[in-house]
């Protein structure tokens, strides 16, 4: 009898235990948010994700903006709002396929409260109506394509830091009309958007300062015997060909062209897409002396030299892999000042990251200082201060393998002098 | 009359040949206009055509590699892609080696006869292991099943590279004796040219005689013919398969090496497009037929290189060097609708049914 009793008020103490466990110890949080919320507890920490092209030949691109994200979190100590900042990433692939695995991959992942990327613009067409359906907002370092911000087409929560190629076309067509004075060029797409848009762009700008564009070829992601294509162009007789595309294609071009009677002596200009030294390997000896449209590293900021100096120091490169490594420090930056306007903070640490304030923050930003200049997000999500140069490349840099550092020209400098 | 001639022509019968002659309409009036236009002239047609009959040449002995395995097994070797990519992937370290130290320009001809059998053996030996270990255990099972193997290989292959060697693209050195080009009159052509249409011509001749006079040429033949009665009369069929395998994989190998100095680039994925391509030359002309694969080769690669310039300018097609590869699968469809056997290939009702 008597273990019995003890039994039963052993029981009841238990239960007396389990019952007060359950109930709450303060107030639960409730979140009012659009779009929901990320809660992260007080030792957890804030996970961000990337999409970038990591692999294959367009490796250094992504690989270039990886490292911009990197070096802003540890300027950044690696800490926001008290917690660590927590970097995972996904290979994108740089074509539309990479870039709705990675998008469907991040969506699933729920800790992921903001993404950096794509680095190609068709990931971004792919990936973006994924994320902004998982309430994610992305800032891209390098989609340039006039395509992704047109307002027709925009996804909610896209934004850029990487100039509109509307800028950067108007750029290499003024060059060549007006610098290089050449009246014919042709221009060479891979079908993708950036490649396709930057093409139109320069060639509609062309047009109009009085250029005939002799040939608009495309050629496929891909291809590799590039003399065909080459022998047409060559029927046209262009003082320039401009090829705004990426590294494998854009290298068999480089690495061809000689050989294509008719095509020994015409000048060759490329866009930021092919602005790494991997284009220079696989272009070989014919890309000194090219020309290319890219972001002007000289406009940019006096916080520029000490950030390059590190960046070479801690990935002990010898020059920079791709034109975008400050465009992408400063899109994790423009990430890190919207999480901390959206995000509620408890008293124990634990954070309530609110996703449409998060992206209402990055629509709201304004007169950022970054790397790149002032970053003002459009209604549109470009938020660039687009700055472009046309960049030449010395023999002596080849030599070297390494992109130059300082343009040639740029709108409102000096005239162009050829070496 | 009329009402058997109803029941011996069916409409997709009549469809096909409609659209079959709507695409050799629009091949003529397109090429009219772009000769009588004479945006092009003769050295660019002579160019256009040389860098074909060059690409063409590698089809040409990849296709033989689906083409021999066809013949012989009934099966279309899916995997062929990768045992084309294995070789030239391999000797992209000794080619890059003996480019560093300077070998490779002062004996150009011992260098790269080094690259060519290191290269053929590692595809020789991929094509063997494949058969060894993917093919044989299936080789009774129904047609589906190697086909299917076939393709799992194929990744597997691709994966195991990627994991051996990385997965970034490698560049192959250049070889001074190969950069120039010889001169005939108005006409030039390149050095890498020669050797390319030269190595695939000698190889393809080589393997031609070795199918028509040689015992196990003639041991071969009789196989693809009925394996059971060969085997009846004392033929190792097993040992013939294998033989198979080992020709198709030295073949695929060495026209991986050509495609590797032609383009300078290697990578796990370079198997892909072309061995998509050289079956398609294959099946252009007649699968399991090996003068077939030779022409098909040449006559795809032909078509890739002037097609573009010479059917499609002369329609106005913006941009024209886009479609290069819907015009060989054009080609394809035009050759399956009027000569479903491919164009040298065996009246299959007759012999084979």
């Amino acid at each position: 009898m008597k273990a019995k009793v003890f039994l039963f008020v052993a029981l009841v103490v238990a239960l007396t235990f389990v019952i007060s466990a359950c109930q709450p110890a303060a107030p639960k949080f409730e979140c009012k948010d659009k779009l929901g919320c990320v809660d992260i507890g007080p030792n957890d920490p804030i996970h961000i994700a990337y999409a970038f092209v990591v692999s294959g030949s367009d490796a250094t691109l992504g690989t270039d903006t990886k490292y911009g994200v990197e070096l802003a979190i540890d300027d950044k100590g690696g800490k926001l709002l008290g917690h660590t900042i927590k970097l995972s990433g996904q290979d994108s692939g740089c074509n539309a396929e990479g870039g709705q695995t990675a998008g469907t991959k991040i969506a699933a992942d729920k800790t992921i409260v903001a993404v950096v990327g794509t680095n190609c613009s068709s990931e971004a067409r792919a990936a973006m109506p994924i994320l902004s359906q998982a309430g994610l907002s992305m800032v891209s370092p390098s989609n340039t394509a006039p395509d992704l911000t047109d307002p027709a087409k925009r996804v909610p929560g896209y934004f850029r830091t990487a100039h509109n190629d509307k800028v950067q076309g108007a750029v290499a067509a003024e060059f060549v009309a007006k610098q290089l004075k050449f009246t014919k060029a042709a221009t060479i797409h891979d079908g993708s958007i950036y490649a396709k848009g930057l093409a139109e762009v320069f060639a509609e700008n062309y047009k109009k300062m009085g250029g005939t564009i002799t040939a608009a070829e495309a050629v496929n992601v891909g291809d590799k015997d590039m003399k065909p294509v080459l022998t047409r162009i060559a029927a046209g007789k262009p003082d320039l060909i401009y090829y705004p595309i990426f590294v494998a294609e854009g290298g068999f071009i480089a690495a061809q062209i000689r050989d294509v009677p008719g095509m020994e002596k015409v000048a060759m200009m490329g866009a930021d897409g092919i602005f790494t030294p991997d284009f220079l390997k696989a272009g070989g000896k014919n890309t000194a002396g090219m020309f290319w449209s890219s972001p002007d590293f000289e406009a940019f900021g006096g916080e520029y030299k000490p950030f390059i100096e590190k960046y070479l120091k801690k990935y002990n490169v010898k020059g920079v892999l791709a034109p975008f490594h400050a465009h992408a420090y400063d899109a994790a930056n423009i990430i890190f000042a919207a999480l901390e306007k959206g995000t509620i903070k408890d008293a124990d640490g634990t954070l309530h990251v609110q996703k449409q304030a998060v992206r209402d923050a990055l629509q709201a930003t304004k007169d950022h200082k970054g790397l790149t200049g002032k970053i003002t997000c459009d209604p549109n999500g470009d938020c660039a201060d687009p700055k472009i140069a046309i960049y030449q490349l010395s023999a002596d840099d080849f030599a070297k393998l390494v992109m130059p550092t300082k343009g040639v020209w740029s709108p409102g400098s000096a005239d162009y002098k050829p070496k | 009359m009329l009402q058997r001639l109803r029941e011996r022509i069916d409409l997709t019968d009549v469809l096909m040949f409609l659209v079959g002659g709507l695409i050799v309409a629009l091949v003529v009036v397109g090429s009219w206009t772009t000769l009588v236009e004479g945006k092009y002239n003769s050295r660019q047609w002579f160019d256009l055509i040389l860098f074909g009959v060059a690409l063409g040449g590698i089809y040409a002995l990849i296709a033989l590699g689906y083409t021999l395995v066809y013949g012989i097994l009934r099966m279309i070797n899916f995997a062929h892609s990768e045992v084309f990519m294995a070789g030239p992937f391999t000797a992209y370290f000794l080619a890059d080696e003996i480019g560093r130290s300077g070998f490779l320009d002062e004996n150009p001809v011992v260098g790269l006869l080094m690259i060519f059998i290191l290269a053929m053996a590692i595809s020789t030996v991929t094509a063997v292991l494949l058969e060894r270990i993917a093919y044989r255990p299936l080789r009774f099972a129904p047609r589906l099943v190697p086909l299917i193997t076939a393709i799992g290989a194929s990744f597997f292959l691709q994966y195991f590279f990627k994991g051996l060697y990385g997965p970034n693209i490698k560049v192959y050195p250049e070889i001074a004796a190969l950069t120039g080009y010889v001169q005939f009159g108005e006409f030039r052509i390149q050095n890498i040219q020669i050797l390319v249409i030269v190595a695939a011509a000698l190889m393809m001749f080589g393997l031609h005689l070795f199918i028509q006079n040689s015992r196990t040429g003639k041991a071969m033949r009789a196989v693809a013919e009925d394996k059971a009665t060969a085997a009846l009369m004392g033929i190792n069929v097993d040992r013939i398969i294998v033989i198979t395998f080992t020709l198709g994989g030295a073949l695929a190998g060495a026209a991986g090496v050509l495609y590797a100095l032609m383009f300078k680039q290697v990578n796990f994925m370079m198997g892909f497009i072309p061995g998509i391509k050289a079956f398609t030359a294959a099946v252009l002309g007649g699968i399991g037929n090996v003068p077939g694969a030779m022409v098909g080769g040449l006559f795809l690669g032909i078509a890739e290189s002037v097609g573009p310039s010479l059917f499609l300018d002369g329609l106005h097609i913006p941009a024209p060097y886009q479609l290069k590869d819907a015009i060989a699968f054009t080609l394809l469809v035009l050759v399956l609708i009027f000569r479903p056997s491919g164009i040298l290939g065996e009246k299959l009702a007759q012999k084979k049914a």
